[in-house]
């Protein structure tokens, strides 16, 4: 490629970066203004930065954002449902591979045609199913974190197998055979030798689920309620711009707080976050 | 959580452990492993997903509120969403969104692609930094696009994109593309990126030009890859949600043969709205499930593409 050629394209590629992370700079830059002086100025640089500080300070004190409550609950729901999802789909997916009966063949089907269902065709019933199931059993299943994660189990599954699946297939049996007459049982065969092999698929399904699980709005939404004690980041975001009449500079700090932790996860794991979410589209 | 509800799952704990030690060592023994290590995915699954999509296409022929219903009504939620103005003008909108995003963004992406995938100095920043939009949810996005279009914007225009039923859907599709267009582009990179070396080289030393390469070498080997695109775009633009509830909400109104409309209410909103804000569960469910047709109509539609182009490669 020729110089002049290369320098044209990498100009036109830092104009379009420009504008790709433009919104986020107006966020920082706003976050660090009062209202007034947004009025009067959006564009320009912040003033002072002891005003960024009081911005966030006010908004994590908030009563409708209190961001290290919804924080701490957008962190625990994440990881919780992400160890018991990565554990539960790699066994779920290792017997239907492991079997070649109609019923293994049946669920695997199931899960997979199952991808095609919108959330929002059983987003209504699921709510009535758990209110049934809540009064039969005495498990609070609405506006608990037990509940969100059971449900995110529900829906995080059938793509984790699908992609687990294709992975074990590759998983030579003569490895579990020598296992087994070295003595190990069932499950142990599934724990020693299976599971640790499973690890560079496990990561592209973390990552896939992370993101969703993360950003998810709607059904936290729905279960916690916009005005529930505990709220994900998502709702609580929504539940503080609706407290307010477009305060930006406060709503904006909010922006900021509820971008920050995954921009510096992305920062560290960068590569890993892009494989990860590629290899779970083309999959 | 109550006692009642402890005692349950010890109980279901002490039976699975119970069951598996009274099993005979050898092939019975296996059998309850296996059932044991489907059950947590089959339960949650058929609990969240299984039950409330039968449960869920039930109700939509029936009078329910939410909690309970009194009448099967046949057909008759279908008919009635289909004679509102509402629900036909969010189906025709939500199609239209679909048809130009779609285009817009895989055009897009597939540029971003060809420089991300290039030499060109910086391409390893352009590729992280295009992605960058894609980790934030739609509804921080959507609040923070909705001060840059009604406080910064107006800088330089009278009017916000926003207040105008016709700019407001240009700027979804905006937002939509601005950050939709960094993940296509990965995707197309990693096609690119798998066509031989080998097979580049030959066709340069054939003398092929640039774009002679590109249009009948790279993207006749990566046709899968555009289908792959092409319907992920698609499905993600008709189920648009967040973006959608958080940028505009559905408005600004728009009067549609007498009567005031939302119009910038996709699907997927006019379902919660339906649904959660008029309280009206019976309605709600039943557009829901012509949802659901649809995309499963689509899925099943590049399932069949996909396999196409399988065979002829």
């Amino acid at each position: 490629m020729n110089k002049a050629k290369n320098t044209i394209l990498s100009a036109t590629g830092l104009v379009w970066a420009a504008i790709v992370l433009a919104p986020f700079f107006l966020v920082v830059i706003n976050a660090a203004k009062t209202s007034a002086e947004i009025v009067i100025s959006p564009i320009s640089l912040p003033s002072s930065f002891s005003q960024f500080l009081t911005n966030l300070n006010n908004v994590i004190n908030n009563q409708n954002f209190s961001f290290w409550t919804s924080f701490g609950a957008s962190l625990l729901i994440t990881l919780v449902t992400l160890v018991l999802l990565i554990l539960f789909s790699s066994m779920a997916a290792w017997v239907l591979v492991r079997n070649k009966t109609w019923w293994s063949t049946l669920i695997f089907m199931m899960f997979v045609a199952s991808m095609v269902i919108p959330f929002q065709v059983v987003m209504l019933p699921l709510l009535s199913v758990f209110r049934s199931l809540q009064s039969a059993t005495g498990i609070k299943f609405l506006q608990s974190f037990g509940g969100l994660i059971f449900a995110y189990l529900g829906f995080g599954g059938a793509m984790s197998i699908f992609i687990l699946h294709g992975f074990v297939k590759g998983i030579p049996l003569e490895l579990e055979e020598a296992a087994s007459i070295d003595g190990c049982t069932k499950a142990g065969i599934f724990f020693r030798t299976i599971f640790p092999l499973l690890q560079p698929v496990q990561v592209t399904v973390i990552i896939l689920n992370g993101i969703w699980i993360w950003n998810d709005f709607l059904l936290p939404s729905l279960m916690l309620g916009l005005n529930g004690r505990t709220k994900t980041l998502p709702v609580a975001v929504t539940a503080f711009v609706g407290s307010f009449v477009k305060q930006w500079d406060l709503i904006l700090a909010a922006a900021f707080l509820a971008m920050v932790p995954i921009i510096i996860l992305f920062i560290f794991a960068q590569k890993y976050i892009i494989g990860g979410m590629v290899q779970g589209a083309i999959k | 959580m109550g006692a009642k509800g402890l005692l349950i799952i010890l109980a279901i704990l002490a039976v699975a452990t119970l069951v598996y030690f009274l099993a005979p060592k050898g092939k019975k023994r296996d059998g309850v492993v296996q059932a044991l290590f489907l059950a947590p995915m089959v339960v949650t699954f058929a609990i969240t997903v299984g039950i409330p999509l039968v449960v869920g296409v039930f109700y939509s022929l029936t009078d329910w509120n939410g909690l309970s219903f009194k009448n099967f009504v046949g057909l008759g939620n279908y008919i009635k969403i289909f004679s509102q103005n509402d629900y036909v003008y969010s189906l025709l909108i939500t199609m239209g969104f679909t048809v130009v995003n779609v285009i817009a963004v895989n055009v897009l992406a597939f540029l971003l692609a060809l420089l991300g995938a290039s030499d060109v100095r910086f391409s390893k920043f352009f590729r992280a930094a295009y992605f960058v939009p894609n980790l934030i949810g739609g509804i921080v996005l959507g609040y923070v696009w909705q001060f840059i279009f009604n406080k910064i914007f107006t800088l330089a225009f009278p009017v916000s994109m926003l207040t105008d039923p016709n700019l407001a859907i240009g700027a979804i599709i905006i937002v939509s593309v601005w950050q939709y267009s960094g993940y296509i582009m990965m995707i197309y990179i990693t096609g690119l990126q798998s066509v031989p070396k080998d097979v580049l080289e030959a066709s340069g030393i054939d003398g092929a030009s640039g774009l002679r390469t590109l249009f009948s070498i790279k993207m006749p080997m990566i046709a899968n890859t555009f289908t792959v695109c092409l319907f992920l775009t698609l499905v993600n633009s008709f189920k648009q949600f967040d973006l959608n509830f958080a940028l505009t909400a559905g408005a600004p109104a728009r009067i549609l043969a007498g009567k005031a409309i939302q119009s910038t209410e996709f699907l997927a909103l006019n379902i919660y709205n339906t649904a959660i804000a008029k309280s009206n569960y019976a309605l709600g469910q039943s557009k829901a499930v012509v949802f659901f047709v649809i995309l499963a109509a689509v899925s099943l539609t590049q399932v069949y593409f996909s396999k196409k182009t399988e065979v002829e490669m």
